[in-house]
């Protein structure tokens, strides 16, 4: 290996490949059977964390970072004056293999600029994933992006050989990304969509039937959307989300806080901070949407276009909803237990347990872990001491805001800061 | 005065399960459990060295299995890996818990033993999974890959067999500086073994025993590391909430040699 061009090409590909935030590897089993290398167990591991506080599991890269598009948000446009690289397919894959093998990383990620044309760039990834499984023997984590526009045929067989298959949405909004990315059709994001959702739906009902039904991406699909870039509401990413998750089956969707990489009047200037607490509270919502039985138009709807900044969702939710409380610990179910504000799943299935030894108090509760500074003012237990509820939603909501210290305070106050 | 008793083991987790075996068979109520490397100061005691019997441990662990899902023997091994001093008192006024209860259907966290040890299990397997994560293998100019480390609890035979399936094709060994022992996977079967080479003072592995290409491989992976930073999100404090600081001797990515 020619260390010292290998050395130049990843600082450059893997610059341009951090703006991605997937870094899920976790959902691909692959059992190691034949004494190869690596074995998945459908757990991820973060064998790192980047000094932004973000998970380092896979190995993050682009192919090349030479593009024939012109996308406003993106660093690889054609028009930004940037070093350019492009990466072998067997460097790519002694790469992975090595690092994989001191126990860096969980896999590969591998992206790439479109360069000539989108199949062209397709059957390289397409490449790199083939000779790491069928060569290298490798049951690690592959992720590669489908490109946007791919043939079928090709989606076809990257999924033979990925995990995960993705195509970043990126800007919520079809005018949004009329604007930003004039040349990209919104058709050609979601052929590639369609085709791995069939083909996952396909796998599923074969591989019932006939036992070795080769796999088909079994982490499943993803998708990423840039969060501020241009001036959408919460209302418009997370029924966006929504209509992504229900209608190709989504594993997940990533919010990604728009970071200002370029100068362009269509985007949000040079330094404008990046909107970290904005996009925490997306994916809260996302959460109480996939495992807290919310649905979309009980947390945004056209009088709540947009997420408060100062108290999650969930918060947000019940002191817009006051009548549905106190609820009685000892008696509600699952769904509602779920609802209280300060209680999280864990906690939820812990009630249920200890709930069927004795009728729980307040000190049962605190044993069990909940934040009762937010809990108390939605429950009762067995005790005749209770939070009578008789403050307006405002009062409340700085009371607890008083008792509680957001973790993001500080974030808080610098966005605030921006509109003073 | 009544002296206490005390049951001296070897250590072990068998020899630990002996100790248990005897509280039952002697009756003795309530005996203080201690390794016999561990340092002794109280007075007025008696001291009894339990001797490690593989069928008296066995006949333990079985009649503990019986009562218990695969869940809480795990706990329960977890928490013995923890080596806190005084753990296995606390391990076993759990067990009588469990040989006293009558179903093995639910469990009750209001009771506190209970909640002790599902929180020191939590404990060691965080533990576990951080070595998982950060064990960062060095390869040797004899092939084998070879990490260092010195975890909090004693977490070698917790993640041995993650190890051994993930890495089924190459050699390596992990070595637990702070405990003085390690594990070797020779490509059949994963053994124990001292290597003298290294000690606390010597807890690296020296570049003139490294194979001739390694110093490259770590140099790409901190390259790699120190580009996917994104400066406009840097958040330090949550950075080393991740990576407590104490991991970092042993992370290539923070050992930046180049
Ligand atoms: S096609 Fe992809 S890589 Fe190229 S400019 Fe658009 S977003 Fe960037």
């Amino acid at each position: 290996m020619p260390f010292d061009k290998i050395q130049k090409k990843l600082s450059i590909l893997a610059d341009a490949a951090k703006y991605d935030v997937s870094c899920s590897s976790s959902g691909g089993k692959r059992n190691n059977t034949k004494k190869g290398l690596g074995n998945n167990t459908g757990f991820g591991i973060c064998h790192s964390y980047t000094e932004d506080g973000r998970c380092v599991s896979l190995l993050k890269i682009l192919l090349t970072n030479h593009c024939i598009y012109d996308c406003a948000y993106c660093v690889t446009r054609k028009s930004n004056d940037i070093k350019r690289a492009a990466f072998k397919i067997q460097e790519v894959v002694d790469l992975t293999i090595n690092f994989y093998r001191r126990n860096y990383i969980e896999g590969l990620f591998l992206s790439s600029g479109i360069f000539k044309n989108s199949d062209f760039t397709m059957e390289r990834l397409i490449a790199v994933a083939k000779k790491l499984r069928l060569e290298e023997n490798f049951n690690g984590y592959i992720h590669l992006k489908s490109i946007p526009g791919a043939s079928n045929e090709l989606m076809r067989e990257a999924g033979l050989y990925a995990d995960r298959l993705s195509v970043n949405i990126e800007i919520p909004t079809k005018s949004g990304l009329k604007l930003l990315a004039p040349d990209k059709k919104h058709e050609d994001f979601i052929k590639p969509m369609e085709k791995v959702k069939n083909e996952i739906i396909q796998y599923k009902k074969e591989s019932k039937i006939i036992k070795n039904t080769p796999k088909y991406a079994p982490a499943g699909q993803s998708t990423q959307m840039i969060i501020g870039a241009t001036g959408e509401s919460d209302r418009d990413i997370m029924y966006s989300a929504t209509y992504y998750y229900k209608k190709f089956n989504m594993r997940r969707v990533y919010y990604s806080g728009y970071i200002p990489v370029l100068e362009d009047n269509r985007l949000p200037a040079l330094g404008t901070e990046v909107p970290i607490l904005r996009e925490n509270r997306l994916y809260q919502t996302d959460w109480l949407l996939r495992f807290y039985g919310f649905s979309v138009n009980e947390i945004l709807n056209d009088s709540h276009k947009n997420l408060d900044l100062d108290i999650d969702p969930k918060l947000s939710w019940a002191l817009r909803n006051l009548d549905l409380f106190p609820i009685d610990i000892n008696r509600a179910d699952k769904r509602m237990l779920a609802r209280i504000p300060g209680i999280g799943m864990q906690s939820v299935s812990k009630i249920l347990q200890a709930r069927t030894f004795r009728k729980l108090d307040w000190t049962h509760l605190k044993a069990i872990g909940i934040a009762l500074n937010r809990a108390q003012y939605f429950i009762t237990c067995n005790s005749r001491n209770f939070h009578k509820s008789d403050l307006t939603p405002y009062q409340l909501k700085s009371k607890i805001l008083k008792t509680s210290t957001s973790k993001y305070q500080k974030f808080f106050n610098q966005q605030l800061s921006l509109f003073s | 005065m009544n002296p206490q008793t005390i049951l001296v083991y070897d250590g072990s987790f068998d020899g630990f399960l002996c100790c248990i075996f005897m509280t039952y068979d002697e009756k003795i109520t309530t005996p203080i459990i201690r390794k016999e490397y561990e340092s002794n100061n109280q007075l007025f005691t008696i001291s009894e060295k339990v001797v490690t019997e593989k069928n008296k441990a066995h006949r333990v662990w079985k009649g503990f299995k019986l009562k218990t899902t695969y869940h809480e023997q795990q706990n329960f091994f977890k928490v013995f890996l923890s080596e806190i001093k005084g753990v296995e008192n606390t391990l076993l006024n759990y067990t009588r818990i469990i040989f006293s209860r009558t179903t093995n259907t639910t469990t009750d966290f209001s009771t506190k033993d209970i909640l002790t040890i599902s929180q020191v299990a939590k404990m060691v397997g965080r533990e576990k999974h951080r070595m998982e994560a950060f064990v960062r293998f060095q390869l040797t100019s004899d092939t084998i890959y070879t990490a260092t480390i010195e975890p909090d609890f004693n977490v070698l035979p917790l993640i041995m067999p993650h190890f051994k399936d993930r890495y089924a094709d190459q050699k390596w060994i992990i070595y637990d500086i702070k405990r003085g022992y390690g594990i070797y996977y020779n490509l059949k079967t994963v053994e124990i073994v001292d290597i003298n080479f290294f000690s606390r003072k010597k807890s690296k592995i020296p570049s003139e025993l490294l194979s001739h290409t390694e110093k490259e491989f770590q140099n790409l992976w901190n390259i790699y590391y120190s580009n996917v930073t994104i400066p406009s999100r840097k958040n330090n404090k949550l950075h080393k909430q991740h990576l407590p600081k104490r991991y970092w001797k042993y992370l290539t990515e923070k050992n930046n040699i180049v």
